[in-house]
């Protein structure tokens, strides 16, 4: 095979299973690359070379003996480090978790290494995934591949840099308001956050625990999908994963590929556009439209009129959920203790503690989410905040009812320069405004690269939605989509991103 | 919606458990004035008659068979603790110097 790190991981899966190509050998190869280009780019916090190594060594041995446990047996991954890795620390990004070591794994990671794939590190995010530029790591940024003084979205930055840089054909991230697609959008890579409850949740380091869902981080939609397949299904470990028996995600995105959208109904949100949305970005999306429209689609445009108000509703929830999930870090059983000087007690360890070990943001956070369930404020926050929540899920329904998928553009803008909205927290915000409500009401959602911005030569992505459960049909449109886009630029988008000059870690 | 004061996010933080320095507490009172700001448009939205949700999707109580699993054991419990003594967490006082 030519380059290893340029292929996607379905070529790489093939490459294997014909015996072109040995899992050591691919690993090797992107940890050559995370050597070459990860002091660039940042989008790692630990590298694991040789429990990667020892892992592919061990693929390679099971295949020869003939008894490759699945497709992607020997493709490496990288993983979002708020994920549990047993032996590998696991920070969340924060001061708080240096050095831990979890004695467990997430579920994820589990099924990643029962099915073979050896794990290449742990990638950099927004501090306990509170952000969406990853400049909130206590660690430091990661950077936009496509631009090194650009963010390269949050708060799953460094999964998307990853793949976006060639370091790692797949990753996993993990998505709250929009953690694993709008990345991919900024980054002209794929994500997907799956239905609520269809990936589990046991080992992810919890944000929001109703919001909160892993999914897959890739460079093509087929690869998403076969991660996911993957990934994916029951878990008696998680209360909340749901028990049913899934399709065939890799399936769906191979019959979406032959771009043959006839008989598909696809909605377009009116409220996620207009003001604050940039020119570039709506440009391509109405191309992308256009584009399925060709491929047979019928496109009407569908209103959700609560969506107007998700990003605030999100942002008393959130919090809300926050605050009570981090008080568990109370430096008495993991993770770091400061003592104050003299003879302090628990509780002055704690404040101290949790004074040194969160940065500005989660702190913004844990204390709006404090005043949010104070007792006065509660129903005027927090309570109507719940309802808004069944308003946004009602919005869904009505709109599921009429059309198969709802598309949008991924986020408002195309990648903005690091530290531009760092101390203007709604300002930040913004970006997640058409992702929020995917999770607000558990509904599927992918991000597919459609082209780059007009005035910055920057990537934007196309957002679709399905109604819970339907997780195949984002793959099936998703795909679509790619392969039209592919058509018309005659290869992949990231064949266009600028080469990353060699720069040691 | 009431603005939030420099004297309410001191109280916050104390409910919180976190040690605020003067200035982040000059740094965080504001902003979290706009944020608050901004997220107040949401009062009045939704009546009385809409059910509020915690979960976007229907949940009932989930049990497991009561058989014995694998847990952790007691070494990997206490791996990652800041302080350990005979296979306990070791934490610093908990009443106060008087008591």
């Amino acid at each position: 095979m030519s380059d290893l790190t340029r292929s996607t991981a379905a070529a790489l899966a093939e490459g294997l299973a014909a015996g072109e190509v040995t899992s050591v050998a691919l690993t090797e190869a992107h940890l050559d690359r995370i050597d070459a280009v990860d002091g660039a780019v940042h989008a790692f916090l630990h590298v694991d070379r040789d429990g990667a190594l020892a892992d592919a060594a061990d693929s390679d041995a099971r295949r020869a003996r003939g008894e490759a446990r699945g497709p992607l047996d020997g493709v490496p991954i990288a993983v979002k480090d708020v994920l549990t890795t047993r032996g590998l620390p696991t920070t969340c990004g924060s001061k708080i978790l240096e050095g831990w070591v979890p004695p467990y794994d997430a579920t994820v990671v589990a099924r990643l290494r029962e099915a073979g794939l050896p794990i290449l590190g742990k990638t950099n995010m927004d501090e306990f995934a509170m952000g969406s530029s990853t400049e909130h790591s206590a660690y430091g940024p990661t950077r936009n591949p496509w631009d090194l003084d650009r963010i390269p979205g949050g708060s799953g930055g460094g999964s998307a840099a990853a793949v976006a840089a060639f370091e790692a054909p797949l990753a996993i991230g993990t998505d709250t308001g929009g953690s694993i697609r709008q990345p991919g959008a900024v980054t002209g890579t794929v994500g997907v956050k799956p239905t609520y409850g269809g990936v589990s949740r046991y080992g992810l380091v919890a944000l929001a625990n109703s919001l909160d869902q892993a999914g897959p981080v890739t460079r093509t939609v087929l690869d998403a999908a076969m991660l996911h397949d993957v990934i994916g299904g029951h878990d008696p470990r998680d209360s909340t994963s749901i028990q049913q028996d899934w399709p065939s995600f890799t399936e769906a995105a191979r019959a979406g590929a032959t771009a043959d959208m006839s008989g598909v109904k696809v909605g377009v949100i009116t409220e996620l556009a207009g003001e604050g949305w940039q020119g570039g970005v709506m440009a391509r999306f109405q191309e992308s439209v256009d584009l399925l429209v060709a491929a047979g689609a019928e496109v009407v445009e569908v209103s959700c009129p609560s969506f107007v108000h998700a990003l605030a509703t999100y942002y008393l929830i959130l919090p809300a959920e926050a605050s009570s999930n981090l008080a568990k870090f109370d430096a008495m059983r993991y993770g770091l203790r400061v003592t104050p000087e003299g003879d302090p007690s628990a509780e002055e360890v704690m404040r101290a503690t949790r004074d040194a070990g969160f940065g500005d943001e989660v702190k913004r956070r844990i204390i709006l989410g404090t005043y949010a369930l104070s007792s006065g404020y509660y129903d005027a926050y927090y309570g109507q905040a719940q309802k808004i929540r069944t308003l946004i899920s009602r919005d869904f329904d009505a709109a599921f009812a009429d059309v198969d998928v709802l598309v949008s553009p991924t986020a408002p803008t195309t990648a903005f320069k690091l530290g531009e909205k760092l101390d203007d927290p709604m300002a930040m915000y913004l970006n997640d405004l058409a992702t929020i409500p995917a999770n607000l009401a558990g509904v599927p959602g992918i991000s597919v690269p459609n082209g780059l911005a007009d005035e910055d030569g920057l990537p934007s992505g196309f957002q679709v939605l399905a109604p819970a459960l339907a997780d195949d049909r984002v793959y099936r449109v998703g795909a679509a989509l790619e392969a039209l886009h592919a058509d018309q630029w005659g290869g992949p988008l990231l064949d266009k991103a600028p080469v990353l000059a060699g720069a040691a870690r | 919606m009431p603005e939030i004061s420099r004297d309410e996010v001191a109280h916050l933080a104390m409910l919180a458990r976190i040690d605020l320095s003067d200035a982040e507490l000059d740094h965080l009172a504001p902003q979290l004035s706009v944020i608050l700001e901004s997220v107040a448009s949401i009062n009045g939205v939704a009546g009385d008659d809409v059910p509020p949700t915690s979960h976007a999707l229907p949940l009932t109580n989930v049990f497991r068979e009561d058989v014995v699993v694998p847990g952790l054991t007691a070494e990997e419990a206490l791996s990652g603790a800041p302080a350990v003594e005979d296979q306990r967490f070791s934490v610093p006082r908990i009443l106060g110097e008087e008591a």
